[in-house]
């Protein structure tokens, strides 16, 4: 009782500036640039699986077998710490290159986005019809026209739901980057709960920021799905 | 205008889909190919536009040799129509789209130009009206009937056509059948794999007859619906025309 009767609900109005303008300002944009590049890099990784190449196929599917056996966490952090290193031995450079924590951990989150994204585009563009792209092949469009225009706008469309549920796990995963003291929602949350000494109200609030945004987002996805289940 | 010499044709390394096929289409012919299911005919139609590769023997399309590794296929492919037994409209696009595409990615014409010839086409196959809507929302004949639109906006020097009234209800199979047969008419070279022997009768100038992978009977269709000569076409004719 005593703990719910200290709850000072001062605390978070004071920091509500700096928890959206910065925090949550950061959290969104990595999960949108994430699901993008993700979404592209997945898409590419789909159609190699799918490609007549084997050896294609199998490069990609070792590489989506790779990243989904890696604690994310983990990657996050060794590839800040190994990426400045890379750098210099792709670039020749004399020494370590700078690059910021936040285009490293944008690009860890791409390759694990592009993994997962893979594999909802690869049933996306199984589940079209053989018929498509033998009539967009009888039009006379090339392979790539195809699958531009006939082929994955379709995979896309019917993989929608999945592939937005799919973004609302990132937007939560992107809280993971607090290992690089990021001042992502979580973190600038953790920041100011350790700063005033208020871990029980930030931290609670924290939560409760996240389950709404996730519940509402999930909330329109299902009605996404059905909607898209009747024009179908 | 279509030569097939000797085609032979596997799935897999026993059976054999095609076995030494020769036939052709003269220009200006209509070419129907008919026979019980499984006898390769739709397989066929689908090695003339190399839809599906063949092992053996040639096919030859305009003078150009479809099987040759070096022929550029998607420019071949767009200068004979193929109309698909479910249709494959694309049902994401509207059903001018659904015309346009093909002719501004493909043959280069500019939008205006393509809406132009696409509502012409539209209008002949009497559809002019659901220009604006998706495929889902006509009916069997009236999507059949774009898709032949949408096979003609390519100016095809040949149609073929691959079962298509066979997925259709019968109330609109005429409503197809129409359309292809005014196009016969106008000279249109056309191979045409159907059941509709009505069909065959009012416009083929030959009719082929497959079995097993094998052409057993190629004859003008007088001929044909006279006296067939093998007993399997005799058979298989007794068989659809008794009703």
């Amino acid at each position: 009782m005593t703990m719910l009767g200290n709850f000072d609900f001062d605390v978070i109005r004071r920091a509500l500036p700096y928890l959206f303008f910065e925090g949550m300002r950061f959290t969104l944009t990595l999960t949108a640039l994430a699901a993008f590049g993700g979404l592209v890099f997945g898409t590419l990784i789909a159609l190699m699986r799918l490609s007549s190449y084997k050896w294609l196929g199998r490069i990609a599917g070792f590489y989506v077998d790779f990243i989904r056996s890696l604690p994310l966490v983990l990657v996050i952090f060794w590839f800040y710490f190994l990426v400045p290193y890379i750098g210099q031995w792709l670039t020749g450079a004399s020494r370590p290159i700078t690059v910021g924590a936040f285009a490293s951990s944008l690009i860890t989150f791409i390759a694990f986005e592009a993994a997962y994204f893979s594999e909802i585009m690869r049933a996306g563009i199984q589940s079209i019809s053989k018929g498509q792209p033998a009539a967009a092949s009888a039009l006379g469009l090339t392979y790539a026209q195809s699958m531009r225009y006939v082929v994955l706008p379709q995979a896309f469309r019917n993989m929608l739901p999945v592939l937005l549920t799919q973004t609302i796990v990132l937007f939560q995963d992107t809280s993971l980057v607090y290992v690089l003291s990021i001042p992502d929602f979580l973190g600038a949350a953790s920041k100011v709960a350790q700063r005033d000494g208020r871990l029980v109200e930030m931290y609670l609030f924290a939560a409760v920021v996240y389950f709404v945004i996730s519940c509402v987002a999930s909330f329109g996805v299902r009605r996404l799905q059905s909607r898209i289940a009747i024009v179908r | 205008m279509i030569e097939i010499n000797h085609v032979n044709k596997w799935y897999g390394p026993t059976f054999q889909v095609l076995k030494d096929c020769t036939t052709s289409v003269a220009k200006g012919e209509v070419v129907v190919v008919c026979g019980p299911s499984g006898s390769g005919k739709s397989t066929l139609i689908k090695c003339v536009n190399a839809l599906e590769p063949i092992q053996g023997g040639d096919i030859t399309l305009d003078g150009v040799k479809v099987n040759d590794p070096k022929t550029d296929l998607p420019k071949l492919r767009s200068r004979v129509g193929m109309v698909f037994q479910h249709f494959e409209l694309f049902p994401h696009l509207r059903i001018i789209d659904n015309l346009c595409l093909a002719q501004e990615k493909v043959l280069g014409r500019k939008h205006a130009d393509a809406m132009v010839k696409g509502m012409k086409l539209l209008e002949r196959v009497g559809l002019k009206d659901h220009a604006k809507k998706f495929p889902a929302e006509l009916s069997g004949g009236q999507q059949q009937r774009v898709a032949i639109a949408r096979a003609l906006a390519m100016d095809p020097i040949a149609m073929l056509f691959d079962e298509p009234t066979s997925a259709l209800d019968p109330e609109m199979i005429s409503e197809v059948l129409d359309v292809m047969v005014d196009l016969a008419r106008e000279g249109m070279t056309m191979m045409v794999v159907t059941h509709e022997m009505g069909f065959a009768n009012k416009v083929a100038d030959r009719v082929i007859f497959m079995d097993r992978g094998e052409i057993v009977e190629d004859a003008k269709k007088a001929d044909f619906f006279g006296t067939p000569r093998s007993d399997r076409a005799q058979k298989f004719l007794s068989k659809i025309l008794q009703h």
